[in-house]
């Protein structure tokens, strides 16, 4: 059924915060592959325009099938998913020791971006349908639903897909399925905390120790430099000051010292030109999505509805935590992009198809029947 | 243990438990923020900093050094072109392979390579790590610029000596100023990697020939390369030198020198110029300038002829019979012994239980003064040294600047032994002995002197006792101003003696050539005076008596001295020749005097010529 109503206020709001937000990110970009050696024919800023554009027929139809009879075909999609996981690790294109992409012609399709989604899809499916009491059908089916999608993604290896797999995991088994309140906030709170409690442990590490581990969970962390690239994206932050240093004199990013400005980093580049209160803004549009997503599924009419949209804003939620807090230095640095800022295709598409998800949700919670 | 519901728990649950995800989820932002103010605003300074350091850096530019010329304005030395391959340690992702590449490019050693990056202390600062690339090696790196960083080939100014070994000692060599050079206020204001002199005139005239370096700011992007200036402050070159040395007689008296070891030195009587210094065996300046790998500098170190040494002020060698000009002199000037007072030489003097003898089996027969110089006459000048006593003699070799540098603007001159009584007790703390005296009156036991000193002192006889400062450079030529600005002659006093003294010196040195030891140096062209010498190898030898000179092994043999200047009667030129381990003065040192002389007396004429047309 395809939905067809002008948008109300609502929905311009939360389209315009998307905007900005995504916005943001082609004029970082921009700032970084319009200066010298940024290689390649087409500057970077316009690609991630023509991502945008894909991802805007993403987002347009993700509004408009309602998402009761994606719901419906949740499984199919799941398993379509896994084969896909599956395929990349034997016809997948090998970059620095990943094997991640499927090469389109000139373009590079990541499946597990694409799978986080279906997993949100799959849970929500799964919670809203299960009516059996006990733990197994609450954490170990589900659980076993999910590890082989985790299992096929770490295989490539991906760290930091697989992380906010786990997550979106965790998140929505609190969410819809857990009684006791104080365990499920304490075990949100522990997961949110995380990253900061890390850091305790992290730096009372000896190097060699970081090091190692830091390897271990993804060999693609730098293999030159040993933190050259949180130390370049720190000074970068920090250089920043209050302030920012505007486009022309931000030398961290301009001069190429931080090393990925235009994907993970893309915050660094960021807070150098812009500053405290500049990303006091950008949070700002960040918490106003946060809000407006957690709304959206507050008002949901129904279990799957609000399920759905928990699990989009978890899993946005989460890449944004991460992210931020890797480039910032209290996080171990893994391969995980800034939803809508970080260049991009399959990422820029598959966060603009989770925010047209919401807006589905949000669509159809005046509609009791169909 | 937690509870599962059996059912879906009422909506209302649901959405809580949404809310509590969202609460986490600000409170993670508010967390982010908290970090954020302080890397941005407790430490945006700190921070700041280290992106500018990471932004700015500062290249050294080289100021060319000063041209040489000699006394013709014949270019000695300048510069040429060269690329230079700098590394900075900072920017290299990968020491190991970097080390393997550069193996692989150019057959820079690994190790070496190795060993360099782990000696600089100061990561920004590039180091040299080869100079003077061929065309092939540049292009080589260049071709390889992106897999290597922190590699930087710069065109710069390499020291370039025209004539090669040519008057190397003289004009010394360059090379990279040294960490212990850079704490003295002499090397003040220069950075690591500066060049500047190691020897020569490079050396004591390096604040006048090095310029003043400048200084680029210049901003790089993350892999060194440089993407604008940021400020420049230029660089200033060095002045130019004109040197008293004439050219065409330094290369020939290279040549006569040949393959022997030995030094060379003529000066202008006049004015105590410098007109050839040679030391033989020589080295190639401008190897030596390009920096040495470990191996050529122990092939230098080591090799047993010491090139490096510049024999000329460097080498003490003992005066020999030359030293019976200032016998003579101190004689002469005495109330104990005047021109006339004979010795009949019977070949022998007996002193003490020891008998000396003359270089002639059987003597000379009666002498007066003029004969013995002219014969070299050793007997009589043991009579001499006799009477006169050995502080008589040391304070009149004093007066014509023995046992004191000539002050000659080069480094390291060595000042050679003026023995005397006060000076064995100073240094031996034992007393004279009368027989110490004899030996030292022919210059040989502790006397011994420089070929430089004697070609002074003989200066000093040809010019009536003017004791000049040897004067190296004429003129500096200031590169800012183009103003030339001239070094006055110095003399150091002059040597009291009276006139007969002089008079009678011009005469027996004339007479050693037309009629005497030094016979081989006589010129149909021009009237030369003079005096051999011969300096024995001292205790080297294994007996004295019954061999022939020839039949001894070449180390052992004694070394040819020959002192002369010209014309006799108007001196324009002073010479002092000595060539090691070959024997009698006379027979080789002369003739090497006398073709310098001659040349030397033909071009100044020509040159009179030329001046006298050009005036009409």
């Amino acid at each position: 059924m395809i939905d067809v109503r002008t948008p109300d206020s609502f929905e311009w709001r939360f389209v315009l915060v998307a905007m900005g937000i995504l916005a943001v990110g082609v004029l970082s970009i921009y700032s970084v592959s319009s200066g010298p050696a940024s290689g390649g024919h087409v500057p970077l800023y316009a690609k991630q325009l023509v991502w945008i554009l894909i991802g805007t027929l993403a987002f347009l139809t993700a509004v408009a099938i309602d998402y009761h009879k994606l719901a419906r075909h949740a499984y199919v999609l799941y398993g379509a998913m896994l084969l896909l996981l599956a395929l990349v690790l034997v016809m997948g294109r090998s970059t620095r020791g990943a094997q991640r992409w499927f090469a389109l012609g000139p373009f590079a399709f990541q499946p597990s971006e694409v799978a986080k989604l279906v997993l949100v899809l799959v849970l929500a499916k799964y919670f809203a349908d299960v009516q059996r009491s006990g733990w197994i059908q609450r954490v170990i089916v589900p659980g076993l639903l999910m590890l082989p999608g985790l299992i096929l993604i770490l295989k490539q290896p991906d760290l930091g897909t697989a992380m906010s797999f786990t997550f979106i995991f965790v998140s929505m088994v609190l969410v819809g399925g857990l009684h006791t309140k104080a365990l499920g906030m304490g075990i949100l709170f522990t997961s949110m905390l995380f990253p900061f409690v890390w850091e305790l442990i992290w730096t009372s590490l000896h190097d060699y120790q970081r090091e190692r581990i830091l390897t271990f969970w993804d060999p693609m962390i730098d293999p030159a430099g040993k933190g050259y690239h949180a130390l370049q994206a720190r000074i970068a932050i920090g250089s920043g000051g209050l302030l920012g240093k505007g486009l022309d004199e931000a030398t961290q990013s301009r001069l190429k010292f931080l090393p990925e400005g235009h994907t993970d980093f893309v915050f660094a580049v960021f807070a150098e030109q812009w500053g405290f209160i500049g990303v006091l803004v950008l949070f700002a549009l960040f918490a106003a999505l946060i809000f407006l997503a957690a709304e959206i599924a507050f008002k949901a009419k129904d279990p799957l509805g609000l399920l759905l949209a928990a699990g989009m804003l978890s899993m946005l939620g989460f890449c944004l935590m991460v992210n931020v807090g890797m480039t910032m230095g209290i996080f171990p640095i893994v391969g995980i992009p800034l939803p809508l800022m970080s260049y991009g295709g399959t990422t820029t598409v598959t966060s603009m198809a989770a925010l047209g998800l919401l807006l589905n949700v949000k669509r159809r919670r005046l509609t009791l029947f169909y | 243990m937690s509870k599962f519901t059996t059912q879906h728990e009422d909506f209302k649950n649901l959405q809580r438990r949404l809310l509590y995800l969202r609460m986490g989820l600000l409170i993670g932002l508010l967390l982010l923020s908290a970090r954020l103010w302080y890397l941005q605003v407790v430490k945006g300074t700190y921070y700041r900093a280290l992106s500018e350091q990471n932004r700015v850096r500062t290249v050294a530019l080289k100021p060319a050094r000063g041209l040489i010329f000699d006394r013709h304005g014949e270019l000695l030395a300048n510069n040429i072109p060269s690329f230079n391959l700098y590394l900075t340690v900072e920017d290299i992702r990968d020491k190991d392979s970097l080390a393997a590449a550069l193996e692989d490019l150019i057959g820079l050693p690994r190790d070496e390579t190795k060993k360099r990056l782990a000696q600089q202390a100061k990561s920004y600062v590039p180091i040299l790590l080869k100079a003077a690339l061929t065309l092939r090696e540049a292009a080589l790196i260049e071709g390889h610029r992106l897999d290597l960083t922190g590699l930087q080939i710069q065109a710069e100014s390499q020291r370039y000596y025209l004539h090669g070994p040519l008057a190397s000692h003289l004009l010394g060599y360059v090379g990279e100023v040294s960490p212990e050079q850079l704490e003295e206020p002499a090397f003040e204001g220069l950075v690591p990697g500066s060049i500047v002199g190691k020897a020569g005139v490079e050396k004591t005239y390096d604040r006048v020939i090095r310029g003043t370096p400048g200084e680029k700011t210049i901003e790089v992007d993350a892999r060194g390369n440089e993407q604008r200036t940021v400020e420049i402050v230029e660089q200033t070159p060095g002045n130019d030198l004109y040197l008293s040395i004439d050219l065409p007689l330094q290369r020939l008296a290279a040549s006569l020198l040949g393959e022997e070891s030995g030094a060379v030195v003529a000066l202008d009587p006049t004015d105590g110029d410098v007109l050839a210094m040679v030391s033989s065996p020589a080295f190639d300046p401008n190897v030596l300038s390009r920096g040495l790998s470990p191996a050529i500098w122990e092939q230098i170190a080591s090799d047993q002829r010491h090139p490096l040494t510049n024999r000329a002020l460097q080498g003490q060698y003992p005066p020999g019979s030359t030293f019976k000009i200032i016998v003579a002199s101190a004689a002469l000037e005495s109330d104990k012994w005047s021109a006339d007072t004979k010795v009949r030489c019977t070949g022998t003097f007996p002193s003490g239980n020891h008998v000396f003898r003359d270089w002639k089996k059987g003597g000379h027969g009666v002498m007066d003064m003029y004969q013995a110089i002219v014969q070299s006459c050793d007997v009589y000048f043991y009579n001499v040294g006799h009477r006169l006593g050995i502080d008589t003699i040391a304070e009149m070799a004093r007066l014509f600047g023995l046992g004191q540098p000539t002050g000659i603007e080069l480094p390291s001159e060595r000042i050679g032994i003026v023995p005397s009584t006060e000076w064995k007790q100073r240094v031996r703390q034992e007393q004279w002995y009368a027989g110490e005296t004899i030996s030292a009156a022919i210059g040989q036991g502790y006397v011994s002197v420089t070929p430089l000193q004697m070609a002074v002192a003989t200066a000093a006889v040809a010019n009536d006792g003017t004791l000049y400062k040897p004067r190296l450079v004429r003129a500096i030529r200031e590169r800012t101003t183009s103003r030339l600005q001239e070094m006055p002659p110095q003399d150091r006093g002059t040597i009291p003696l009276k006139d007969q003294t002089f008079a009678l010196l011009h005469e027996s040195l004339r007479g050693v050539v037309t009629s005497g030891t030094g016979g081989r140096a006589r010129s149909k062209m021009v009237e030369i005076a003079g005096k051999t010498g011969t300096a024995q190898t001292v205790g080297a030898r294994p007996s004295q008596t019954g061999t022939s000179h020839e039949a001894l092994p070449k180390q052992f043999r004694d070394h040819a001295w020959f002192v002369a200047y010209a014309p006799a009667e108007d001196p324009k030129i002073a010479v002092a020749v000595i060539v090691e381990h070959m024997g009698h003065g006379g027979t080789f040192a002369a003739p090497i005097a006398k073709a310098l002389i001659e040349e030397y007396l033909k071009t100044l004429e020509t040159d009179d010529r030329r001046q006298n047309t050009g005036q009409l």
